[in-house]
């Protein structure tokens, strides 16, 4: 091997360097999804990476679903500051006021109605690109998803006439009301993501590490118990998430392996509170990452419908 | 529990094709559960849906056919990307389908691997798909490839079977330039010679599949000959509050070719302006040199017009310039390429109107023949057409660069990403103006 020579995570982070700044180059008004999740944060360094000196040439777009962890929130917040970043962050609150969408009967999760916010979000600023932080590796209809995620102008993925996608020439062109997902971390492994996040030192928010939390037990994993109902009088945003008498309580020590909302997040027990422990605890794991999320166990193909909706 | 030490491993990028049934995501699924690098939750849902269609027998192929129709129909209909490590690499896997009809997407999968590995059926031996894929990889510049023979189990691990597909392979495979081609008899459904060695093929010295992903030497993979950085941003701050910024010019990009170094003389094409890299500028410091495919920021000695699209080269093996270009091109739409139409080009970071000016052939991929005065390419068709440009290309044959000689055509109107092109090398390289253009 001779010097000139990348490891992987150099290799990683070149290409990803290289699809940052042709989403710049490409579109006239691009956004980075910007949740405060490891993937988003790792985005956020590739773009620092992509474009300093210069200011990140994009805003950064939130969806709340109104169950965040507050730790996430005001983590996204102070980032967004530190980077001298435009945060946008749109609601599923708002858009359920606004009449733009309705809840199902019972439906407690906010997942599926960050599809009508997103879009919402889009149709607003008149985004032609998101950035996202998703990564193949997580899931099966990711798997076959591409760098340059062509969307219908209902925001659609069609999986069965996707653009191929051939060397590193990523075809952005797009009709009025077109769109396009870029996911610039779609090579990476969850591995990866925390190599990179332990090279780069770069600070996530602190639930990643493990903490004592109380939690109750339902369909086989941990969730965290939401906060108290502050709003007399007001509907509980959380009805539904609160643990029933008959399911079982438990103080943890617990950590989040990956994070959607308070409402979809299964808590593992882990005692890893450094970065090395976690990239030890993943290299050990025995369940993939999304094996902890709610949302994806409906079915076998809960995100590729989602995905064909318009999901992330 | 022990902290693994960061050690940098490098990174192969495989794909693997053959025909519809040769057993390619069960392939995967194999590699993947006997390198244990399947999960608790992964072999879960293999069983719950073995439970459900499978009659209780666990389906590898499950595993990477991951849309509802491919479990469906059980095909692959796009390409599915893979992710797994041992001790000594990585992988990138790219699980490219078998039919006809989507070829296209087997270039997709194909275009940037180091490896290929094309599955062949022991009982059929060498069909159309096989030639097809073989055909595409050598297309494709594929520097490995590895032909699994695979449901050995089901031929009773004949060496003469072996031995006899290999011949078939052979018969053809001096015509297509591929310099590294390796026989692995194997079946994917048992597992023999796919992670661990078979003790039914005494006959066979050669090493397993991973064993062989895991040794191949793709050091030299890249282009290290001949400086070039396609200009991708130009990198400009907008009232910086640092007055060192005030006069900061970068010109950003992927390096697609060779080595620079601070100090160095370069040329912009296609304009010809001579210039040297007062510093090449990352986000982690200025480094003294960089090299393909690094992402850089290059800020140089002069005041010069540099714009997205330009190629910064340096003064070693010059590329070619040309409005008129040679090229090898895979169609990949239902609407066939017709001579005097008019496509946008995207080569390197830039995106011009081209015209077809010729059809001159269409290549047999049964014979590998060309067969010439074909009237049109249509889908999945791989031909030689002459084209030209608005704007002149500054390129590289695609022998020599994958990257500055490669490009895609884009159909005007419904942007549809249309055709994968190769460059022949140039007729004639730059001539600089400036005779002091050299060491």
């Amino acid at each position: 091997m001779n010097s000139y020579h990348l490891d992987h995570l150099q290799y990683l982070e070149t290409d990803a360097i290289h699809v940052m700044r042709e989403v710049a180059a490409e579109f006239e008004r691009p956004a980075i999804l910007f949740s405060g999740g490891k993937d988003s944060i790792c985005l956020l360094r590739l773009a620092e990476k992509a474009f300093r000196p210069s200011d990140i040439p994009m805003p950064l777009l939130n969806i709340e679903t109104g169950h965040e962890f507050p730790e996430l929130i005001g983590f996204r917040d102070r980032r967004a500051k530190e980077l001298g970043a435009k945060l946008i962050v749109r609601t599923v609150e708002d858009v359920l006021a606004r009449g733009l969408a309705t809840a199902a009967p019972g439906e407690v999760s906010r997942n599926r109605l960050q599809i009508p916010a997103l879009l919402g979000a889009i149709e607003e600023f008149r985004f032609d690109c998101c950035v996202g932080g998703a990564r193949r590796d997580e899931e099966k209809a990711r798997a076959k998803e591409r760098f340059f995620s062509f969307r219908d102008s209902f925001g659609q993925w069609d999986p069965k006439n996707q653009r191929p996608e051939i060397w590193n020439l990523y075809n952005a062109r797009l009709n009025a009301g077109e769109n396009m997902r870029v996911f610039p971390l779609s090579n990476w492994t969850e591995v990866d993501v925390w190599e990179y996040v332990r090279k780069e030192k770069l600070e996530v928010p602190g639930i990643y590490f493990s903490h004592e939390r109380e939690c109750f037990r339902r369909g086989g994993q941990w969730l965290p118990i939401p906060p108290p109902h502050a709003g007399a009088g007001q509907p509980d945003p959380y009805a539904g998430a609160r643990p029933k008498p008959a399911e079982k309580h438990a103080k943890l020590v617990v950590r989040v392996r990956t994070i959607a909302d308070m409402i979809s997040t299964g808590m593992i027990e882990s005692r890893a509170d450094s970065v090395d422990d976690i990239i030890a605890e993943i290299a050990a794991a025995r369940v993939t990452e999304r094996g902890t999320r709610a949302d994806d166990k409906s079915s076998e193909a809960a995100m590729e419908d989602r995905k064909k909706a318009g999901y992330f | 529990m022990p902290v693994p030490a960061h050690h940098p491993v490098d990174i192969l990028r495989f794909n693997t094709c053959g025909s519809v049934d040769d057993g390619k995501s069960t392939l995967i699924g194999r590699l993947l559960y006997d390198s244990k690098n399947l999960m608790e939750d992964q072999i879960e849902a293999l069983e719950r849906s073995a439970d459900i269609t499978g009659g209780g027998q666990i389906n590898l192929a499950n595993l990477t056919d991951g849309l509802r129709a491919e479990r469906e129909q059980g095909i692959t209909i796009d390409v599915a990307y893979r992710y797994f490590a041992t001790p000594k690499r990585k992988f990138i896997v790219a699980d490219t389908p078998g039919h006809v009809q989507y070829t296209r997407n087997m270039v997709t999968g194909a275009s940037i691997s180091n490896l290929s590995v094309v599955l062949v059926d022991a009982r059929q031996g060498v069909i159309e798909q096989s030639r097809r894929h073989t055909c595409i990889a050598s297309l494709l510049r594929i520097p490995h490839l590895a032909i699994a023979v695979n449901k050995m189990d089901l031929v009773d691990w004949s060496e003469e079977r072996f031995i006899e597909i290999r011949d078939q392979f052979e018969e053809f495979l001096p015509r297509l330039d591929m310099k590294d081609v390796k026989f692995i008899p194997l079946s994917a459904l048992t597992g023999d010679n796919v992670v661990e060695p078979s003790s039914k093929t005494p006959w066979f010295t050669g090493p397993t599949l991973l064993g062989h992903l895991e040794s191949v030497h793709i050091g030299s993979d890249w282009n290290l000959n001949g400086f070039r950085l396609p200009v991708q941003w130009v990198n400009r701050p907008n009232n910086p509050t640092d007055p060192r910024l005030h006069d900061f010019r970068g010109f950003s990009g992927q390096i697609a070719g060779g080595i620079v170094k601070a100090g160095q003389k370069v040329m912009v094409l296609p304009s010809g302006l001579i210039s040297r890299v007062k510093e090449i500028w990352t986000y982690d410091g200025p480094v003294p040199e960089a090299f393909c495919p690094q992402s850089i920021t290059l800020l140089l000695e002069d005041d010069i017009d540099v714009s997205r699209g330009d190629m910064i080269i340096g003064p070693d093996n010059l590329p070619g310039q040309s409005t008129e270009l040679h090229a090898k091109v895979c169609w990949m739409h239902q609407r066939p390429l017709q001579r005097g139409r008019k496509y946008f080009l995207k080569h390197t970071t830039q995106t011009v109107q081209a015209v077809v000016t010729e059809i001159e052939d269409r290549i047999n991929v049964s014979t590998f023949e060309p067969e010439p005065d074909a009237p049109e390419l249509a889908l999945n068709d791989i031909g030689e057409i002459r084209l030209k440009t608005a704007k002149p290309l500054i390129f590289d044959g695609y022998a020599i660069n994958r990257l500055t000689g490669s490009f895609i055509l884009i159909e005007q109107g419904t942007h549809a990403t249309v055709a994968a092109g190769m460059l022949f090398p140039p007729t004639e390289a730059v001539k600089p103006e400036y005779t002091d253009f050299s060491i």
